[in-house]
């Protein structure tokens, strides 16, 4: 980041205030914005945010569907990571695949007293928590499922989360990228770390053996194969290595 | 304060009316582009919730190689009977340039938003609405309106006033456009968010669904292209050079 960068984005915080404080709404200049961003393009993804952090209710619950509302869903993206060669192939997912996944365990650290590995086992002591709702996906797609799992505010809980905490990372098998929520969403009391789908276990194609769900987002902040979550005390959007580095909105609950 | 029913030739368009009108243009102009490509990269409709690459479309454009079902594999259903719902990995190579193309289209979007807030309340407060674009009921009896309508498919149209001193069909039009097309898009666009849906359920429930509200979307979006092609003819037909005199510079005769 360099100085004209920290200097436009902090004009343009203090004119998205403004704009805001036309409405007459306090507490606006407290959002902090994500720091990889930079360009014009960015600015709009940046208002939108402060606009949502600062006009609506945090963590209002998304609609809930019923069984006849299931529909057919596609699986883009990585879809086969345990095959060489093909999107997203990591040769230690193969290795976990080929054991049926027995061998897998998620690893919550950073910020936490208690940073630790959980098995599947693990996981699935939590109470459960089932949810039916839309995945909509960027390109204009829209899909609805039944979504098994443990809510994510659980976990950090059971890990002993710092007060500190400001963001939460997310590693997974199919890529570098790193993708991240502020504490708001991954608090959501349906933020899911989701190991069913639709009645059964997540298939490989949809992100097994974990994958997670955020349902107030668009659909790829919704990470499949998770391999590793890391709460941090800074906010990290995942800088060189996140979404926006990459081109894509860091925001996406519009 | 002007007069109540001001002198036809007194009038001449306001400072704020001639800046948001080419704001708007511009962020129009940018949405327009914008959601081209946007819907480019998923050219198919739908009604209702839920829609995808799996399911039926109610409008398919060919306007990129994505609208093909080609290139689905490996069918897996989620449950028992005929008409269960499946999934799909999908193996072909789509076009996306979504990563600039929906944050320009909420910049635009941002730009319409404040343009157009700034102009409805000062079209309130000024009293232009009520003077000179809502169309009073005495002249909205049949008889008139199929005169004007005759006289706009002869191509037999008014001379430029240079001022908003508009005839039947033109408060008709400017009127959908203002009160209908504009806050039509901006409530249909809030409605594909799902952190604004999560906040405001009754936006999905008013509109008919997730898909039902991106469908209007893009019936808005064509309606409002209309709307621009027929204005410019209009704007060359009356007079062209004192219409844009009259839209920036202002008119100097009466």
């Amino acid at each position: 980041m360099n100085t004209f960068d920290a200097m436009s984005r902090r004009r343009f915080l203090i004119g998205g205030g403004a704009a805001l404080g036309a409405l007459a709404l306090p507490g606006c200049n407290k959002v902090t914005i994500p720091p990889s961003y930079g360009s014009i393009l960015r600015m709009a993804d940046n208002l939108t945010y402060v606009a949502h952090r600062t006009l609506l209710p945090g963590q209002s619950p998304v609609r809930e569907y019923s069984h006849k509302d299931i529909s057919s869903f596609p699986a883009i993206g990585a879809v086969t990571p345990h095959e060489p060669g093909k999107r997203g192939y990591s040769a230690a997912y193969q290795k976990l695949q080929q054991g049926g996944f027995a061998d897998w365990q998620l690893t919550v650290e950073g910020v936490v007293d208690r940073p630790q590995s959980y098995t599947m086992a693990d996981l699935k002591r939590f109470p459960s928590q089932t949810q039916i709702t839309r995945h909509t996906c960027e390109e204009g797609w829209s899909a609805i499922a039944e979504w098994t799992g443990v809510p994510l505010s659980r976990v950090l809980l059971a890990a002993g989360m710092r007060s500190s905490a400001v963001s939460v990372c997310f590693h997974t098998f199919d890529g570098r990228t790193i993708h991240t929520l502020d504490m708001l969403d991954a608090l959501h009391p349906q933020t899911l770390l989701t190991y069913g789908m639709n009645g059964r276990d997540l298939m490989i194609r949809h992100g097994a053996p974990l994958r997670l769900r955020v349902e107030n987002q668009i659909g790829y902040k919704s990470r499949k194969y998770l391999q590793k979550i890391v709460v941090k005390d800074v906010f990290d959007d995942g800088g060189k290595n996140g979404v926006a580095a990459a081109g894509w909105s860091w925001y996406t609950g519009i | 304060m002007p007069p109540e029913t001001p002198s036809p030739i007194a009038s001449r368009h306001t400072g704020w009316v001639k800046s948001t009108h080419w704001i708007v243009t511009i962020s129009f102009l940018l949405l327009t582009f914008s959601g081209a490509e946007i819907l480019m990269v998923h050219p198919r409709l739908y009604w209702g919730d839920a829609g995808n690459g799996l399911m039926p479309a109610w409008l398919e454009l060919p306007i990129s190689r994505n609208y093909q079902h080609a290139g689905w594999e490996a069918q897996e259903a989620f449950s028992e009977g005929p008409n269960a719902p499946v999934t799909m990995s999908r193996t072909f190579r789509t076009f996306n340039q979504n990563s600039w193309g929906r944050s320009l289209h909420f910049l635009a979007g941002w730009l319409l938003f404040f343009a157009g807030a700034v102009y409805l309340l000062a079209g309130i407060f000024t009293g232009h609405f009520r003077r000179h674009l809502i169309p009073r009921l005495s002249e909205l009896g049949r008889k008139a309106f199929g005169a004007d309508l005759r006289n706009h498919l002869s191509f037999r149209i008014r001379r430029a006033t240079g001022g908003p001193q508009y005839g039947l069909l033109q408060k008709c039009a400017y009127f959908s456009v203002v009160f209908i097309a504009f806050p039509g898009e901006v409530l249909t666009g809030f409605t594909m968010a799902p952190a604004i849906t999560a906040a405001h359920p009754w936006l999905l429930t008013m509109f008919g669904g997730y898909q039902s509200a991106r469908t209007i979307h893009f019936l808005l979006a064509v309606a409002l292209v209309l709307f621009v092609a027929a204005h410019i003819v209009m704007v060359v037909k009356s007079g062209f050079r004192r219409q844009m005199r009259a839209m920036t510079l202002g008119d100097k005769k009466p």
